[in-house]
C-alpha cells in the first residue's frame, strides 16, 4: 500500500466521488494524497492478526421504534429548500440520455 | 472587576427576577456588535429571534413560572446544528442560505430549559479542520491575538465563549473539534461519551465519531449544559438509552484516592511550554489527594492514521447527499450526473474535497482491506489497550493540543501538519470515550494551554470532578 497514487487513479476516485475536477487540480490532489498515504504506511508495522474490526463504539443492534404514526417533516417546507421542485417532488435534469 | 458572567449566575438571577433575560441578552449583543466584526465568531447573529426568546423567558418569570435551569442564558450554536427556518451553512458554499425544516434535539432541549439562542458560529467547512481557516466565509480570529487561529473546527463557538459573546456555546467533536479550540482559547470544552448526546440535527461528518458537546467558561456551566442536552433521544438510533449524567451534584467531591495516569505516548511532539502545564496539572491533582502515575497506550501512536482513514471514509459517504437535488447549491447541467459533479466541485472547498477523495479512495475496490479494514482493527486494538489502562487508572491525563494557538497560514499548505494538531484528541473519538479540555494556565506568548482529561465510557462524573479540582487550583 505504499505505491504512489497516480493522476489516473485520482481521476478515477474523483469520478467515483462525483467531483468534476480540472486536470491541474487532479495533479494537486495526487500530490497531497500521496503525502498523506505515505504517512498511513505506519500501520503496516502493527500486527493486527486476530483483531476484530470495530465499526462503532457501542454496538446497538436492531434499534426499532414502535410502529405508530408520528409527525413528519412538512413537505412544502422541505421542497422550498430545494434548488428546483415540481408537483410536490424534487426536480432534476434528465437522468438518462445525457453523459454516461 | 467581577468574574465572568456565568450561565449559572445568569440563570439564578433571571429565575429570581433580579435580572431580565432581555437585559442579559442586550449586554451580550452589545459585546458582539463591538467585537465580532474583528473576530468573526458568528456566521449569523439572530437578533430578532433571540429577542423573541428572551421576551418569552421574561414572560414566564412574570407569570410566576420557572423557565428552567438555563433561564435567559445566551447560547451560541455551531453552524452545523440544524435550526428550523434559520440558515445552517456548515460554513460551506454548498449549503449557503439553506434553512432546515427542523431543529436539532440539543437545540430543542436547551431552548426548553430557558436558553436564548443568539446565533450560528463559524467553523471549518463541514467541521473538517483544526483552525477555522477552512470556512467558506473567512476565518475566525483568536480573541487574545488576532493574528492567530482559535483552533477548530468549532473555532467560532470557542471564541464566542472566550470573548464573552455567550456564556455557553455548542460544538461538535469528531476528532477534537471541541477540545482543541477550547484549549487554544482558554475555555472548558467537553466531548461526551459517544451516544450520551443525541446527534439528531447535527449535520453528519463521521457518524461513528461525532458527538455534540458544550463550551463554557467554567466547569460548572459545562456540567449544567450537558445535564440539559444529554439523555436518550429516540430520534438517534445510536443514543444510549439512559438519562443524562448527573454532574452538578458531584462536582465538589474532589479527587482524593483517584488514580490518574499520564499517557506516555502523548509526550512525543508536545511543545515544552505545553508539557510543563501537564506536569503542573499532575502536581495539582496529587496535591488534592490523587495518585498520579504513567501509563502506556501504544496504539494511540497509530490513531492519526486510523482516524484519517475512518473519518474521511465516513465523510465521503455522508457528504454524498450534497448533490444539488434536495438542498443548497445547484450548478445546472444537461443531465443529472453532470449536474451532481459540477455542483459538488463548485460547492466544496479544498479540505472537504481532499477528505472526500481520501475517503473514497480508502473505500474503493482493491484498497478497502489495506486501509479501511486495517483502520477498524487499529480502533479495536486501541479500545482494548484503553480498557487495560482503565483497570489501573480512573482518569488519564494528556495535553489537549501539542501547541498553543498558531499563526494564520502556519499549517494550511501541509495537510499532515494540520492533522497533527489532533493527535491527542483523536483516540477518544475512535473508542467513543468521553474527554474534556480544561484551561490550565498559559504557555508560549502568554497564550492559554488546555489539559485533557480522559476516562472510560460514561465516566463524565469523574472527569468533571477532576476538572473542577484543576479549575480551583488555577483560581
Amino acid at each position: 500500500m505504499s505505491e504512489r497514487i497516480t493522476i489516473e487513479e485520482v481521476a478515477h476516485v474523483a469520478k467515483l466521488a462525483r467531483l468534476e475536477l480540472p486536470p491541474d487540480q487532479l495533479a494537486h490532489y495526487a500530490e497531497q494524497l500521496a503525502g498523506v498515504l505515505e504517512h498511513f504506511a505506519d500501520i503496516d508495522a502493527l500486527d493486527l492478526t486476530g483483531v476484530e474490526p470495530m465499526t462503532q463504539p457501542f454496538p446497538l443492534v436492531n434499534v426499532l421504534r414502535d410502529d405508530v404514526e408520528g409527525p413528519t417533516l412538512d413537505r412544502d417546507e422541505v421542497l422550498a429548500a430545494a434548488p428546483a421542485a415540481l408537483d410536490g417532488r424534487f426536480r432534476v435534469p434528465p437522468v438518462l440520455g445525457g453523459e454516461p | 472587576m467581577s468574574g465572568p458572567d456565568t450561565a449559572a449566575a445568569i440563570a439564578a438571577d433571571v429565575r429570581a427576577g433580579r435580572r431580565s433575560a432581555r437585559e442579559v441578552l442586550d449586554e451580550h449583543l452589545a459585546r458582539i456588535t463591538r467585537r465580532d466584526p474583528e473576530l468573526h465568531a458568528f456566521n449569523l447573529v439572530t437578533v430578532d429571534e433571540a429577542r423573541r426568546q428572551a421576551a418569552a423567558v421574561d414572560a414566564r418569570v412574570a407569570a410566576g413560572e420557572d423557565p428552567g435551569p438555563l433561564a435567559g442564558v445566551p447560547l451560541a450554536l455551531k453552524d452545523n446544528l440544524c435550526t428550523r427556518g434559520i440558515p445552517t451553512t456548515c460554513s460551506s458554499a454548498i449549503l449557503r442560505g439553506w434553512r432546515p425544516p427542523y431543529d436539532a434535539t440539543v437545540v430543542e432541549r436547551l431552548r426548553a430549559a430557558g436558553a436564548v439562542t443568539v446565533g450560528k458560529t463559524n467553523l471549518d467547512e463541514f467541521a473538517m479542520g483544526s483552525s477555522t481557516e477552512n470556512s467558506a466565509f473567512g476565518p475566525t480570529r483568536h480573541p487574545m491575538d488576532p493574528d492567530r487561529v482559535p483552533g477548530g473546527s468549532s473555532g467560532g463557538s470557542a471564541v464566542a465563549v472566550a470573548a464573552g459573546f455567550a456564556p455557553l456555546a455548542l460544538g461538535s467533536d469528531t476528532g477534537g473539534s471541541i477540545r482543541q479550540p477550547a484549549a487554544l482559547c482558554g475555555v472548558v470544552g467537553v466531548k461526551p461519551t459517544y451516544g450520551v448526546v443525541s446527534r439528531y440535527g447535527l449535520v453528519a461528518f463521521g457518524s461513528s465519531l461525532d458527538q455534540i458537546g458544550p463550551f463554557a467558561s467554567t466547569v460548572a456551566d459545562a456540567a449544567l449544559a450537558l445535564e440539559v442536552m444529554g439523555g436518550h433521544d429516540p430520534k438517534d438510533s445510536t443514543s444510549i438509552p439512559q438519562a443524562a449524567p448527573s454532574l452538578s451534584a458531584v462536582l465538589g467531591q474532589g479527587v482524593a484516592g483517584l488514580r490518574v495516569g499520564i499517557i506516555d505516548e502523548m509526550r512525543t511532539g508536545i511543545d515544552p511550554d505545553v508539557w510543563a502545564r501537564i506536569e503542573a496539572a499532575a502536581e495539582a491533582l496529587t496535591h488534592a489527594g490523587a495518585t498520579v502515575g504513567t501509563v502506556s497506550v501504544p496504539a494511540v501512536t497509530y490513531g492519526l492514521t486510523a482516524y484519517y482513514i475512518v473519518a474521511p471514509a465516513e465523510a465521503s459517504s455522508n457528504l454524498a447527499r450534497y448533490d444539488g437535488v434536495r438542498y443548497g447549491l445547484r450548478v445546472d447541467a444537461p443531465d443529472t450526473a453532470t449536474m451532481n459533479a459540477r455542483t459538488r466541485a463548485a460547492g466544496f472547498g479544498p479540505e472537504v474535497t481532499r477528505r472526500i477523495m481520501l475517503g473514497t479512495y480508502a473505500l474503493s475496490a482493491g484498497y478497502y482491506d489495506a486501509y479501511y479494514g486495517k483502520a477498524l482493527k487499529v480502533r479495536r486494538l486501541m479500545a482494548q489497550e484503553f480498557d487495560a489502562a482503565y483497570g489501573r487508572f480512573d482518569v488519564l491525563l494528556s495535553p489537549t493540543s501539542p501547541t498553543v494557538a498558531f499563526p494564520f497560514g502556519a499549517k494550511t499548505e501541509n495537510p499532515l501538519a494540520m492533522y497533527l494538531s489532533d493527535v491527542c484528541t483523536i483516540p477518544s473519538n475512535l473508542v467513543g470515550h468521553p474527554a474534556m479540555s480544561v484551561p490550565f494556565g498559559t504557555g508560549a506568548h502568554g497564550l492559554p494551554v488546555g489539559v485533557q482529561l480522559l476516562g472510560p465510557a460514561l465516566s463524565e462524573p469523574v472527569l468533571f470532578r477532576a476538572a473542577r479540582v484543576l479549575e480551583e487550583a488555577m483560581a
